[in-house]
């Protein structure tokens, strides 16, 4: 980088920020002068429309056209439903669906299973925000740096010489040979898998955790006069006083993994049966330019994400109410 | 002085009773606390080996980006005492060497760090506007608006990116290279559409999550505001935004981190070039084409985690209230 370069970089954020603090106050400062009679219309008119008029753009307009899209071929012509009919007969794009459900099947379950048993754990235990911390921290980090971090963990060294990668260490340890891990079907699909694993878990457990700490003691004291064990009052108190939360989390989660793009990206660009439908959308839309087929699978995404989007949104407003 | 002699005597009251209560109980409580302790050391075991499962492979990455790369090649981060080796040079190369060969991370940092904050700045005033109209005029068809925009949080991404870059080449194309005729110092190839893309997707959301808040302002404040003869700027900009600071941290910072880890929004609008392409993108390119590389990637992975990590321990409560908030978008 040339300091040519950075005074330009410079040049365009100040500049960028500046043109938009001058549109807004420009905005503000018509709606001041505005007359009287119809100002009212005039004030909404500047604080909701330059929001709507992105939004409507970005998002309402791309998306019916990315649904008419769905029914057209590489050269933009109606094809009917030829698009999907591909979908369900190429073995590939089978593959890439059924690795989809497999995610959507073990993430949330695994995450929610290993963030609440690890929130119960350290519930009121010493130090107990170092080890939220810990577990956390992935969620913070881009999916392509996790990408990185678990690629290294499954480097893999021909056999004989020293290896590098920590998993591959422990299976020479235990006396294995070493596997080629992200090029091994259908074992990599987990190894992926693990990787959303390992970020969701975090968010899981800070959930769980504030929800746990919600149940009321009172309960908890009385079944503990009344005998009972520590599992029995796990699974008898404090479960069916974390349920909503619960149902949240996993929902949270499925929306996020159906959606997962950058760990395959980075870690194996959907080569060696590792793709999923989001990847295979990105790389049908813009690598092969086939904008029709790319469409499509958006459209399955979408389709697939509304059922869990609704459930939870009408969970979330339910609680609310009761709040 | 008149307190302290009262705290022992009531001690001293609790034991007696408990010791008049009989043997039976003290036995009682006496296993149970044994009991108990017991399984809470099995709790916090099992705990210590989440824990360090969770943490090992970031601190295995960490180390290595700190070793030689003749040891990082030939030996395990696990043998650092066995063969010691201490560098900066993997940080040195990734960041400021100007070969071709290098990585030259220290411009795509600049490039993240250019996309990110104009792209937390413009929704989120943006939004902000929007969200106080929602709350505070009253409109014909409001909540009907209102709903619609919360519905799009439920598009994904994967939706809007084929029509939207359609349209940035048809439209934006042009403006930019005007822009670019005349202050030669902009490259082409700029920021504005990643810019605005973000803007775009991230509105649906920060609308929702402040309207929330803001709504929750009372209107007194307000009212009193317009008797004395505000404008509807000075009241939105005094009073609004100030009040609601506390939401719009927690937004502001999940936005900040949304956009500073994506690599979707990056891989379809930056063009990919040194010119705007943040770090994610640049990370991705690399494990793709020096995936064994790894003296260069595990500092340069580094390089982009930094910015995150010094975001989540230094405002962690800001950053958990934000990124509950908005887990669900992308």
């Amino acid at each position: 980088m040339t300091t040519a370069d950075l005074i330009g970089k410079i040049i365009q954020v100040v500049g960028g920020l500046a043109i938009f603090a001058a549109i807004v106050g420009l905005l503000f400062f018509f709606l001041d002068k505005a007359p009287k009679r119809g100002k009212d219309w005039i004030q909404l008119l500047v604080f909701l429309a330059p929001a709507f008029i992105l939004v409507f753009l970005g998002l309402i307009y791309p998306a019916v056209r990315t649904s008419l899209l769905a029914f057209t071929n590489n050269k933009g012509d109606f094809n009917g439903l030829d698009n999907f009919i591909w979908m369900f007969t190429q073995p590939a794009i089978l593959n890439t669906l059924l690795n989809t459900v497999i995610w959507v099947l073990l993430v949330p379950t695994i995450s929610t299973a290993v963030g609440l048993a690890y929130a119960v754990f350290i519930d009121k235990s010493k130090g107990e925000k170092i080890y939220k911390a810990l577990v956390f921290m992935p969620m913070a980090i881009s999916m392509v740096g996790a990408g990185i971090i678990w690629k290294f963990v499954y480097d893999y060294r021909q056999a004989g010489s020293e290896q590098i990668g920590l998993l591959n260490q422990i299976v020479v340890w235990f006396g294995g040979e070493p596997v080629q891990w992200l090029q091994s079907s259908p074992i990599n699909t987990f190894l992926l898998i693990v990787v959303m694993i390992w970020i969701q878990t975090g968010f899981a457990m800070v959930v769980l955790s504030a929800a746990i700490k919600a149940v009321p003691t009172e309960q908890l004291e009385a079944a503990e006069i009344d005998g009972t064990n520590a599992w029995e009052r796990f699974t008898n108190v404090t479960l069916p006083g974390i349920r909503g939360s619960l149902v949240v989390v996993i929902t949270t989660i499925s929306i996020a993994t159906l959606k997962v793009f950058d760990i395959v990206r980075t870690m194996t660009a959907g080569n060696f049966d590792t793709s999923v439908i989001a990847n295979e959308m990105y790389t049908q839309a813009f690598r092969a330019a086939e904008p029709g087929r790319g469409s499509a699978l958006a459209l399955v995404l979408f389709v697939l994400v509304l059922p869990i989007v609704i459930y939870n949104i009408r969970l979330m407003q339910k609680q609310r109410e009761i709040r | 002085m008149s307190t302290t002699p009262i705290v022992p005597t009531t001690t001293d009251t609790q034991t007696g009773d408990q010791l008049s209560k009989g043997g039976d109980i003290e036995v009682g409580t006496k296993s149970r606390r044994v009991k108990r302790r017991l399984t809470s050391r099995g709790a916090t075991f099992a705990a210590l080996i989440i824990a360090v499962i969770w943490t090992i492979p970031t601190f295995g990455l960490f180390i290595s980006s700190f070793r030689p790369a003749e040891l990082i090649q030939s030996t395990g981060w696990w043998t650092i005492f066995q063969n010691p080796g201490f560098t900066l040079d993997n940080y040195q190369e990734v960041l400021l060497s100007s070969s071709q060969s290098s990585p030259q991370l220290g411009s795509y940092f600049v490039n993240s760090l250019a996309i990110a904050i104009p792209g937390t700045v413009f929704p989120l005033i943006l939004g902000a506007m929007a969200a106080y109209a929602f709350a505070w005029m009253k409109f014909k068809g409001s909540n009907w608006l209102f709903i619609l925009i919360f519905a799009l949080q439920i598009v994904p991404l994967q939706m809007a990116l084929l029509p939207v870059l359609q349209m940035f080449t048809t439209f934006l194309r042009p403006l930019q290279n005007t822009l670019h005729d005349v202050i030669p110092m902009i490259p082409e190839q700029n920021y504005l559409p990643v810019w605005i893309a973000h803007t775009m997707f991230g509105l649906p959301l920060i609308i929702f999550l402040l309207h929330n808040f803001i709504s929750e302002i009372p209107g007194e404040v307000i009212e009193a505001a317009r008797v004395d003869g505000a404008s509807p700027g000075q009241i939105f900009f005094r009073i609004v935004l100030p009040l609601a600071l506390p939401a719009i941290a927690s937004v502001a910072i999940f936005q900040f981190l949304w956009v500073w880890n994506d690599l979707l929004v990056a891989l379809i609008f930056s063009g990919g070039t040194q010119d705007v392409a943040p770090l994610t993108q640049r990370l991705a390119e690399l494990t793709g084409t020096r995936g064994q590389d790894w003296q260069r990637l595990t500092a340069a992975a580094f390089v982009s985690l930094i910015v995150p990590l010094i975001v989540f321990f230094s405002l962690q409560r800001y950053f958990v209230r934000g990124l509950l908030a908005g887990a669900t978008k992308g």
